[in-house]
């Protein structure tokens, strides 16, 4: 799975680090996202893709 | 705002009259409970339609209600949903929490505002609520947990867990990281009392309102002329912040960052000693609070008074139209209950996966204190129960008053014993 972040519609919430700790993390300064893994495999990223609020982040097969 | 100009939404609630006859139409959200932890039947009686036309108070206008969890996903994180509008409707026949304008809530208070001046202000806080912030936050929450059980102790068995526990908590905790001094905290808990209480006459409810917005404005000078390790110092500290913005975020967060923590805690506490099975289970594998604090924000849901949208522009949810300036009410306790979504969904159950409700809402708007809440709760509620392995209620479960007319549910106090 290849997971992409826009961080301009991030909202900050904090769902995915939650959701995946070891692919998302969140910045200091707005805590914003930032993807750690961009290539995760498992299944919590996936939930985390379905549970962010903003609909910041997307996944692709592959 | 006591100037209510008609609404702009007229013309859309006329042209929808033609479809009212081949619906039963509700008159607004039930909010009438038959028992404690339950959302009103009447409400879930509701959910046969994820997404139906209701009447709204006090015109009659036809507007949406949502019950169902998809519908709820697809509305709250449609930015053609907006709630940054003159609300002059409510959902219920209490008097009308929603209304508002953008004449009296004061800049900065950002729930009221759409993107991009909501992404903006909004931003300026979230970098103080995330995860990691919140973990090294943990050992002080933890401080102020033991010494308030030491004060429930202390108040002898029969005493009040609300007052000396629920409120107290999350009060402490949030005035500490604005910087305000805890020392006020009868004047701004009355006063954000008297905001939410629904059935206190809006007037009296926008005094409160004024008041606790000129308590906050009122600090910001001292703040920027010397200046804490705390968030009002910092924000006053911003350039790109007004005074009135300052006042405005600080006035959101003390409201939002008391009320409904405390009140989770307090129903939640009842809703524990009210499901024995649960709770020894809880108490037996303390390795379960992460999904126990979850289940308990879907299962009590105590944001009952429903998220609000106006729509922008036309959208197609659900195979139905809904009509720009027509109202949206998402009503997150039967979202939280709908079995499409959740298995048996009206049983507590502190094993199961909760992942996906939304009592911390969905979208932009949701909680940006929601991971303070998750700490405060799950340490809050461990310590508790740890300090008292005999927790019981001091009166009979029937005689704790519960918060039914107000903008968050809850208990307004819990005799307990042990
Ligand atoms: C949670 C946020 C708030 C809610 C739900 C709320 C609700 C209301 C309601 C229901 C009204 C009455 C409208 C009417 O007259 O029919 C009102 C009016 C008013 N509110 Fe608020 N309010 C909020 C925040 C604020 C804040 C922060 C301020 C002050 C800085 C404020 C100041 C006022 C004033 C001055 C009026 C009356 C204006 C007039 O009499 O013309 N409100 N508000
Ligand atoms: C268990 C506790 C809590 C619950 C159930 C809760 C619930 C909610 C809900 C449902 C919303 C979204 C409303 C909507 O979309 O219409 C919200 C927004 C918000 N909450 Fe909380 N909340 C809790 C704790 C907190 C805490 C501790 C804070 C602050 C420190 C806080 C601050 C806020 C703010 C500022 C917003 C507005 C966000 C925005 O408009 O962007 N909340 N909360
Ligand atoms: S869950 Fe979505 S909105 Fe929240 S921090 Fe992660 S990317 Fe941003």
């Amino acid at each position: 799975m290849r997971i992409t972040a826009d961080r301009e519609r991030c909202a900050s919430a904090g769902m995915c680090a939650l959701t995946a700790p070891g692919v998302f993390d969140q910045d200091d300064e707005d805590g914003r996202v930032v993807v750690l893994n961009g290539e995760p495999v498992g299944g919590d990223a996936a939930d985390a893709v379905d549970l962010c609020p903003s609909g910041a982040l997307s996944a692709a097969d592959g | 705002m006591g100037a209510l100009s008609p609404p702009t939404v007229l013309g859309a609630a006329v042209t929808s009259l033609e479809t009212a006859a081949a619906e039963d139409l509700p008159d607004g959200m039930p909010y009438h409970r038959e028992t404690r932890h339950d959302p009103p039947a009447a409400l879930l009686a509701l959910q046969d339609q994820p997404l139906r036309r209701m009447r709204y108070y006090p015109d009659g206008a036809e507007g949406w209600l949502v019950t169902g969890h998809a519908a709820a996903r697809a509305v709250l994180s449609d930015p053609r949903f907006i709630v940054g509008e003159r609300f002059v409707r409510s959902p219920t026949e209490l008097p009308h929490f929603f209304v508002s304008s953008s004449e009296h809530v004061p800049p900065g208070f950002f729930f009221f505002y759409d993107p991009p001046d909501h992404t903006r202000l909004r931003r300026k806080v979230t970098g103080v609520f995330t995860l990691n912030r919140m973990r090294a936050l943990s050992a002080r929450i933890a401080d102020i947990v033991d010494e308030r059980v030491a004060a429930l102790r202390d108040a002898g068995s029969g005493a009040d867990l609300v007052r000396e526990f629920a409120l107290p908590v999350p009060s402490l905790v949030i005035c500490e990281m604005l910087g305000v001094p805890y020392a006020d905290r009868d004047d701004f808990q009355r006063t954000s009392n008297d905001i939410f209480d629904q059935s206190l006459p809006v007037a009296k409810r926008n005094e409160a309102s004024m008041e606790l917005f000129g308590y906050v404005h009122g600090l910001v000078p001292a703040k920027r002329a010397a200046p804490g390790d705390d968030l009002l110092s910092t924000l006053a500290a911003d350039a790109d912040l007004t005074d009135d913005e300052v006042g405005g975020i600080g006035m959101i967060l003390l409201l939002g960052g008391h009320e409904t923590t405390a009140n989770m805690f307090g129903l939640g506490t009842l809703a524990l000693l009210e499901h024995p099975g649960q709770l020894a289970r809880l108490r037996a594998e303390p390795g379960l609070m992460e999904g126990a604090v979850e289940e308990l924000l879907r299962y009590l849901t105590v944001a009952h008074a429903g998220m609000m949208r106006i729509v922008k522009e036309d959208a197609e949810i659900d195979g139905r139209l809904l009509r720009a300036g027509e109202y949206v009410t998402v009503a997150p306790h039967a979202v939280n209950r709908d079995p499409s979504r959740f298995d048996r969904p009206d049983e507590l159950d502190l094993g199961r996966d909760a992942q996906g409700h939304m009592a911390f809402g969905h979208g932009v708007h949701q909680c940006v204190g929601q991971q303070l809440a998750r700490v405060e709760m799950r340490i809050g509620f461990a310590k508790l129960l740890e300090a008292f392995p005999g927790l019981r209620l001091a009166v009979p479960p029937e005689e704790v008053p519960l918060r039914t007319d107000m903008f968050i549910y809850g208990v307004d106090s819990l005799p307990v014993a042990w």
